[in-house]
Formats: structure tokens, C-alpha cells, sequence
């Protein structure tokens, strides 16, 4: 943990916190709402459009919902958000990277060719293209999302196993008599996973970003679920004279991606300083 | 010859990478959605109307059948009429592409022209506050959400200020009373060609606050593949002797350093154009900008496949011609490129 902290250095640690803050908001955020009721969707119109105040933090909404109680619950919705499109693209992927990696020659041209497909769209497009032919949902936004990001698992496990597969024990395994798909789940894929996961999970942060500009669009979850997304898109009608509405799941979700930017940033820089560009 | 062949299998490649994205954009515009025919058919159709439909989408036809007609009719531009308008497709993207363009190319410029200058200095004043301001800015960028980006700059140089226009492309005065002919599309330049400087300050002022959302991100990626370019680069002898001749600071960095790292200028430009596409869709709804971006948001809601798939298909093919382009341009600035 003291290491872990130590590589981090203090933006890295502070921004791990924020994270952490984060997932625990989603977890208790029934007991953590001061409105749960209206966190969850009830309306309360007297108080409708109220600035923010002692009694509520940030504002109301249009119905008079507390927005603090909204976005601890919007909460719920973008981290599984990320959590589901990262799961899901590592799910497809990963498979099709080992395998076009292990296998090489025409295996690894046809996946790769066909992964190059995907990543010929500008990806919000394709995931707009998506969500539209589902159908707005939890769900549906979620694979949207997860279609588009799949083929960099893909190009990253390949990477991984490419060099993997030259190394001694790979040979030897191969040698003895070891099956392919052995190989692979025993000797390959544990390897492989680590670099994978980091990767996985600070891909989150972008992932509900992403999907923030999707429920924006009126292509996430249905109200009255509380989203991030959808609230700055409510909050446009009323905006700039009730600023909040928009203003303050706006910057939560600018507060959450930014946490995972600056922790993928530190990690990084103590890894050997390849800033990549993160596309 | 290393170089041609190169060329050669980069566009071939991008050639089956269009038929892929063909053949993807078919079946999620067409396969996917549960029945086109009764949206095609309009609000609440009878069965009849909705057969009438089927008969005339050629819905009933086998799907290698329709996919062979939806691909001859996309290489043809023939994008087929609008469910929800009955307007020829086609029609309408001859009017909304020239704007996304114009935005798209405007927000690169702007990308490159904030983001090489900051990215020269951080690297100059290394470790000083200009170069932490500009690395956390760059990191910022990626975080902040598009859509939110441009409220905030609405609100600040529109609402407070009052010194840019809050939306549009050109000012009411302009677009109905003297309209500007329509030549390229692109408002600059045909106000340029009719002569109309009036008409050329109104559409600059009103392209900044959309390019500049646009270009926030790209410019902190240039800035920060800038700076490590030059970082290195100021290292070199040529730079050390520049020192020893006593050149001016400037004058070494932006006359022998500079020119040396331009190398991720390119790579600057795929992705701003890419990424200027792709805000389109978020920043053209806030802008009220007349473009494609607009253009398929008012499709998705009503559900009008054949101009999402219209528009999928022609941004998609810009982006990979695009990034052809540039591929092509690194290898013939670059011989190496093609070898790797």
C-alpha cells in the first residue's frame, strides 16, 4: 500500500482518492442522499428550480429534486457504466487478441483486418449508430459504447502475446506437448493480464465518459433513473439562469474523469514516461 | 519501391476497411432495428401501409440481395429519402457536410496554432509553472466532457462577455437579409470570393467558441507531443552551438529547434480532424451549427435510419481517407515509417 502511494506521488494519490469517494458514493448512496427518495426519481415540486441553499447543497431540478441526492445516485448508473463497457470489450477483445497474436499468419491477418473495421469509425459515431438501432436503455448503451471499444483490448493483447510468445517457457510448453488453448488459458493469459487490467481500469474514467455523452444525447438510461448525463442535457433548457441544474452533474463528471486521467497520468510517468496519446 | 509498395497496400487496405464499414453500417442501420417498414410508413400506419413499406424497402428480399443494393447505392451517393423529411438525403448533406468541414478544419488549425506554441515554451521553461499549467491543461482537456466545455464557454464569452455570438453560423442580418451565395459551402470562403467582408468577420466570430470545444483536447495532446519532441531536441549540437554563437532565445527555439519537431504536427492533424468529427454530433446540437453533427441527432430521435447510416457512412469515409492522407504524407516525409 506504501509503495503503491509512493509510486502515485501526491496528484496520483489525491486522485486515487477521489476514485475511491467515488465508488463509495455509488455504494451507500441511499444512506448518503439526503433526499433518497428523490434521488431516486420522486418528485418534489414546490421547491422546483431552487438555487443552491442549506437545505439543498446544490439546487433542485425542474421536479424540485434535490441534485445532490440525483448525482449520488447518477453515481450508480456512470461508474457500472464504465465498469460494464470496459468488462465488456475486455470480454470480446481479449479472446480475439490472443488468438490473432498466439496463431499469427492468416488468423491474426482476418481478426486484425476485421478489428480495423471497427476502428475505422470515429467511435462516438459508431456507438451513436448503435444506441439509435437498439434503442435507448442502460444496457444497449453500454454495448453501444463496448462495440466501439473492444478492438484496442484487442490490439493490445496481441501486442502482449507477440512478445510473449517468442520467450522461452512459451516454446518449451509447446515443445512438451502442451494444447494450444492450455497455453494460452495457463501460460499466456496470466501474463498478459496485468499490463490488461491496469490498462482496463483506468480506461473506466473515459468509458463513462463516453457514455455520458451518449445519455446527453438522450440515448441512456430512462428516466426517472438519476445520469449524469442526461441531467446536463435537462439542465440546457434552464441554463445559464438556473446554472446549476447543468453545472453541477457537469462538473462531477469532469471531477471523476479527471481523477482517472491524472492517475493514468501518474502511473505512466513512473512506468518510463511514454506519454501516450490517449485516443 | 519500399515506399510505393508501401502506398499501395495502405490504400488497399483502407479500400476493404470501406466495404467493412459498409457492411457493418447495413447491419446495424438495417438488420438490427425491429422493423424499419413501420417507421418508413410514417405515424401510426395501417398494415397495408406498412406492407405497402416492406414491398418498397425491399425488406422481403434475401440479406446478401439487400446488402449488395444498400452497398451499390452508397458508392453511388445514393443515400435514399429521409423517413421523417422525405427529403433526398443526398440534398441535405450537400448542405450540412461543407459546415462540418469548415468546423472540423477550423478547430485543427486552432488546435495546432494553441497547442505547438505552449508545447515549445513548456518545453523551454521546463519544470517551471508555464510548463506544469500547460501539462495539467492537457490533462484536464481529455477529462472535460465536450458537451459541458461548450455551456461553459457559452456562458462565459457569449452570456457575460457578450463579445462572441451564443449560436448559429451566421449572424440573423446576414443569413436572411443578404444572404452569401453559395459557392463552396464553406461560409469563409465564399464570403472571400463574393467579396462580403462583412459576412467573413460574421462567420469567424461565429466559428471560435464551436472550434474552440473542438480544440481543446487535440491542443493539449500537440502541446504535450511538442514539448517531448522539442525537450529532446534542444539537446542536440546544433542547438548547443546556436547557444555558443549567442542567438536569441527565440530564435533558437523557434527557428532551429521547432522546424526539427514537427514530426507529430501529422499526427496532430489525424486526430484533431478525428476527434472534431466525432464532437460534431455534441458540439453542433449546443451551437445550433448547421451540420452534420445536427443533422443526425434530429435522426436519432426520430429514428431516421437511412440519415444516421447516411451520415455514419460519409464522415466514416472522411476519416479514412483522412487518415490515408496522412499516412501516405508521413511515409513520403519520413522513408522509415513505410519500413516498420
Amino acid at each position: 500500500m506504501k509503495k503503491l502511494l509512493q509510486r502515485l506521488g501526491w496528484p496520483g494519490t489525491v486522485a486515487l482518492a477521489i476514485v475511491l469517494l467515488f465508488v463509495l458514493v455509488a455504494l451507500f448512496a441511499p444512506w448518503i442522499a439526503p433526499y433518497p427518495l428523490q434521488g431516486a426519481g420522486g418528485p418534489n415540486v414546490v421547491a422546483k428550480l431552487s438555487p443552491p441553499s442549506a437545505d439543498y447543497w446544490l439546487g433542485t431540478d425542474h421536479l424540485g429534486r434535490d441534485i445532490l441526492s440525483r448525482i449520488a445516485y447518477g453515481t450508480r448508473v456512470s461508474l457500472t457504466n464504465g465498469i460494464l463497457i470496459v468488462a465488456f470489450s475486455l470480454l470480446i477483445g481479449l479472446p480475439i487478441g490472443l488468438a490473432a497474436g498466439y496463431f499469427g499468419g492468416w488468423v491474426d491477418e482476418a481478426l486484425m483486418r476485421g478489428t480495423d473495421v471497427f476502428l475505422a469509425f470515429p467511435a462516438l459515431l459508431l456507438a451513436v449508430l448503435m444506441a439509435a438501432a437498439l434503442g435507448p436503455g442502460f444496457l444497449n448503451s453500454v454495448i453501444a459504447v463496448a462495440v466501439t471499444w473492444w478492438p484496442w483490448y484487442a490490439r493490445l493483447a496481441r501486442a502482449e502475446v507477440l512478445v510473449l510468445r517468442g520467450q522461452p517457457y512459451v516454446e518449451a510448453a509447446q515443445l512438451s506437448g502442451v494444447s494450444h488453448w492450455r497455453i494460452i488459458l495457463r501460460h499466456i493469459l496470466p501474463a498478459t493480464g496485468r499490463p490488461l487490467t491496469v490498462q482496463a481500469a483506468l480506461d473506466v474514467g473515459p468509458a463513462l465518459l463516453t457514455a455520458a455523452a451518449l445519455s446527453f444525447l438522450g440515448l441512456g438510461v430512462l428516466p426517472p433513473t438519476a445520469d449524469w448525463g442526461q441531467m446536463v442535457d435537462a439542465g440546457r433548457k434552464f441554463f445559464p439562469a438556473r446554472w446549476w441544474y447543468s453545472a453541477m452533474p457537469g462538473l462531477t463528471i469532469f471531477a471523476i474523469a479527471l481523477a482517472f486521467s491524472v492517475l493514468g497520468d501518474a502511473l505512466r510517468d513512473r512506468k518510463g514516461g511514454t506519454a501516450r496519446a490517449s485516443a | 519501391m519500399e515506399l510505393l509498395r508501401y502506398i499501395l497496400r495502405r490504400t488497399f487496405l483502407s479500400a476493404f476497411v470501406l466495404v467493412g464499414v459498409t457492411f457493418l453500417v447495413f447491419v446495424v442501420a438495417q438488420v438490427v432495428p425491429s422493423d424499419p417498414a413501420a417507421l418508413y410508413a410514417g405515424p401510426r400506419p395501417t398494415a397495408e401501409q406498412i406492407e405497402k413499406a416492406r414491398q418498397e424497402l425491399n425488406l422481403d428480399a434475401p440479406l446478401p440481395a439487400r446488402f449488395a443494393t444498400f452497398a451499390g447505392a452508397m458508392a453511388s451517393a445514393d443515400f435514399g429519402i429521409s423517413y421523417k423529411s422525405r427529403r433526398l438525403i443526398a440534398e441535405d448533406l450537400r448542405a450540412y457536410l461543407p459546415a462540418t468541414l469548415e468546423l472540423a478544419i477550423f478547430s485543427t488549425g486552432l488546435a495546432l496554432l494553441i497547442g505547438i506554441p505552449l508545447g515549445v515554451i513548456a518545453a523551454a521553461r521546463q519544470g517551471g509553472w508555464a510548463d506544469r499549467f500547460c501539462s495539467f491543461g492537457s490533462i484536464a482537456a481529455v477529462a472535460m466532457p465536450t458537451f459541458f466545455l461548450a455551456m461553459i464557454l457559452q456562458l462565459i464569452f457569449a452570456q457575460w462577455l457578450g463579445i462572441l455570438p451564443l449560436s448559429g453560423r451566421l449572424s440573423r442580418e446576414i443569413a436572411i437579409s443578404a444572404p452569401l451565395p453559395m459557392v463552396t459551402g464553406f461560409n469563409l470562403i465564399d464570403a472571400l470570393i463574393a467579396g462580403r467582408f462583412d459576412a467573413f468577420g460574421d462567420a469567424l466570430t461565429h466559428l471560435i467558441l464551436p472550434a474552440l470545444t473542438l480544440a481543446s483536447y487535440p491542443a493539449g495532446v500537440a502541446m504535450r507531443l511538442t514539448r517531448s519532441a522539442m525537450i529532446e531536441i534542444l539537446e542536440r549540437r546544433h542547438i548547443v552551438a546556436a547557444r555558443a554563437l549567442g542567438l536569441s532565445e527565440p530564435r533558437i527555439l523557434f527557428g532551429h529547434a521547432l522546424p526539427n519537431a514537427m514530426g507529430p504536427a501529422l499526427t496532430v492533424i489525424g486526430l484533431s480532424f478525428a476527434y472534431a468529427l466525432t464532437g460534431a454530433v455534441l458540439v453542433e446540437i449546443i451551437f445550433a451549427w448547421p451540420g452534420l453533427g445536427r443533422y443526425v441527432s434530429e435522426a436519432i430521435l426520430a429514428k431516421d435510419f437511412p440519415v444516421i447510416a447516411a451520415v455514419t457512412m460519409v464522415v466514416t469515409i472522411c476519416y479514412v481517407v483522412m487518415n490515408l492522407l496522412i499516412d501516405i504524407t508521413q511515409a513520403l516525409v519520413d522513408p522509415r515509417v513505410a519500413l516498420s
